[in-house]
């Protein structure tokens, strides 16, 4: 576990109530991951899958425990972290190149101004959008918005990239079309990233490991679920892997039924530092070490 | 059937040309002769009393009268001949430098402390009470406190347009940057954007169509204000203008001051508005 590239040990958050009560959204979270991995949490709302972004995000700062990324404990946001909102948050004031060029002026304060813009409009270039540098975001679609706030948290080349829900505003076609285009430009560089999600297609589809979070208050990471999916799936036939539905059916049935009474039926052998690792298939395999088959 | 815009103009002419029919009309005179209210009075006092009482005709200007005195001031707006007797372009000029040095002190305190009060809870809760106080009240009021003060006639009608119009200003400011959404704090913040970058390149154009519009209200306000204030402290400027001719019974001079008035209006509120064009942002 102290190897592992980013890892979040024992980490709770609470909020003051009006009154004087407070709650506790979740406590003694432990979670972590390696170089290049691609992670996706999914719970239901309330369960603090945002209030864990934002503290990987260093924009809100756990009660307890603390965040290790990299070797150095997360205090506060970093460029080495990059965010993708899920209201895109671009600036509208600006053009499509001066949000990217913002960014990479932020990261490189000592560049010039052309190597700034040479450097934003590469990433421009990666997310597709070529031509529309000079449109602001009020004219573009809202795929194209994500498309920028994914080029500006790009263009940072960060150590990690944060996802809070980043395809849920959009349509179906251009979601799929944008998951396509993320999980190429990740595979390729070998990105880190860790997503929120609500949508179980998306997170078998992107993710390498998917954390399953119970109902909040008081949420706790229920399980890891290891995607068994082969690393070069294609979304187009996704559905017809081996595996897909035995993942799927694990999924939907942990966010209907188990999300809500996984707390009351702890398993014996349940260990909040060490949540049990899952690799639903679709034949009862022989699992390896450590990893038991749901 | 003729676009909008021209039929808007068209009906906006027909409107002025009634307007100055029924004025034209009501100012005319019972045509003198027989049967006028003079029959029978005595020759002195019909003298004393001129053409008001004379002839019926009315002291109020026929617009031929206004324009034909306009074009003789817009003609020669520049000329001083004393302190009672000096063109309006130079009473203009004098009422315009008053605004703009009160108002440019008021933009240069409103903005950067209603950057403090928007920024900080702290700040907005302190200086809350003060502003719910001194926002309501009329700048007139002000006026013997600062010839007391400041002694000087001329920078009193200044402080007077400064403390009219910095509320707004302040208000709006604080307003715009309060309600800078979080999203793109956030973006800054991940960016490792420093606080005084952060104000300049997120804040203030977030903010800017907000600012914009309270800095529009304000000078409407001061422009209201110059007029009364100068009528008070007297010497120079449009306001004093105004009261100079009546004091004259020059009651054209005083209808060409009032137009000249609304269109100077006019234009500042449109220069400001212009400019609330160039910073607005579509969303």
């Amino acid at each position: 576990m102290t190897q592992s590239y980013l890892s979040i040990e024992g980490i709770a958050r609470r909020f003051q109530a009006p009154g004087g009560k407070g709650s506790t959204v979740f406590e003694d979270l432990w979670f972590s991951m390696n170089k290049g991995d691609f992670a996706a949490i999914i719970g239901h709302s309330g369960c603090g899958k945002t209030t864990v972004l934002n503290i990987l995000a260093g924009l809100d700062a756990p009660d307890e425990g603390a965040v290790v990324m990299d070797g150095k404990a997360i205090e506060g946001p970093s460029l080495d972290r990059a965010v993708i909102f899920q209201s895109h948050a671009l600036l509208p004031w600006k053009s499509v190149l001066g949000n990217v060029a913002y960014a990479v002026a932020s990261r490189h304060r000592d560049w010039s101004r052309d190597r700034v813009r040479a450097h934003a409009e590469r990433f421009i270039e990666v997310v597709g959008l070529k031509g529309a540098e000079h449109k602001k975001p009020a004219e573009l679609s809202g795929g194209m918005k994500q498309r920028v706030g994914i080029a500006r948290a790009l263009s940072i080349e960060p150590k990690m990239l944060l996802m809070d829900e980043p395809f849920s505003a959009l349509d179906a076609l251009t979601r799929g079309t944008l998951q396509d285009e993320v999980r190429r430009i990740c595979l390729e560089t070998g990105q880190t990233v860790f997503m929120i999600t609500h949508d179980v297609d998306e997170a078998i589809y992107l993710a390498d490991r998917i954390v399953l979070m119970t109902n909040g208050p008081q949420a706790c990471v229920a399980e890891i679920v290891d995607n068994p999916l082969p690393r070069d799936r294609r979304r187009l036939d996704l559905h017809k892997q081996p595996d897909f539905y035995a993942v799927r059916n694990h999924l939907i049935d942990f966010l209907v039924e188990r999300s809500r009474t996984f707390k009351d039926g702890l398993p014996p052998d349940y260990d909040r530092r060490r949540p049990p690792v899952v690799r639903p298939a679709h034949l009862p395999p022989t699992p390896p070490d450590g990893v038991r088959a749901a | 059937m003729l676009p909008l815009r021209l039929r808007a103009a068209l009906l906006s002419v027909l409107i002025l040309v009634v307007f100055l029919l029924a004025w034209q009309g009501a100012t005319a005179g019972f045509g003198g002769g027989g049967g006028g209210p003079a029959t029978g009075m005595d020759p002195e006092y019909a003298k004393l009393m001129g053409l008001t009482a004379t002839t019926g005709k009315s002291a109020m200007p026929s617009p031929v009268e206004v324009g034909r005195q306009l074009w003789a001031v817009l003609s020669d707006p520049f000329y001083d001949k004393g302190p009672n007797d000096k063109g309006l372009g130079i009473q203009l000029a004098f009422s315009l430098a008053r605004v703009l040095i009160g108002y440019g002190i008021a933009v240069a305190v409103a903005i950067p402390l209603g950057f403090v009060i928007g920024m900080s809870p702290l700040m907005s809760r302190a200086l809350d009470p003060f502003i719910q106080v001194l926002k309501p009240i009329s700048p007139l009021a002000w006026m013997p406190l600062a010839l007391y003060t400041i002694k000087d006639s001329g920078i009193s009608a200044v402080f007077v347009i400064f403390i009219c119009s910095v509320w707004p200003m302040l208000l709006n400011t604080a307003f715009g940057v309060a309600s800078v959404r979080k999203e793109w704090l956030n973006v800054a913040r991940t960016l490792e954007v420093g606080p005084l970058k952060r104000a300049f390149t997120i804040i203030l154009p977030a903010a800017a169509p907000t600012i914009l519009t309270g800095m529009r209200i304000s000078i409407g306000i001061a422009w209201l204000v110059i007029v009364a204030a100068e009528m008070l402290v007297g010497g120079t400027g449009i306001g004093y203008f105004v009261w100079n001719e009546w004091n004259n019974l020059s009651i054209t001079n005083v209808i060409i001051a009032i137009l000249v008035i609304g269109v100077m209006g006019m234009m500042l509120d449109q220069i400001l508005a212009t400019v609330a064009r160039l910073v607005t942002f579509p969303e």
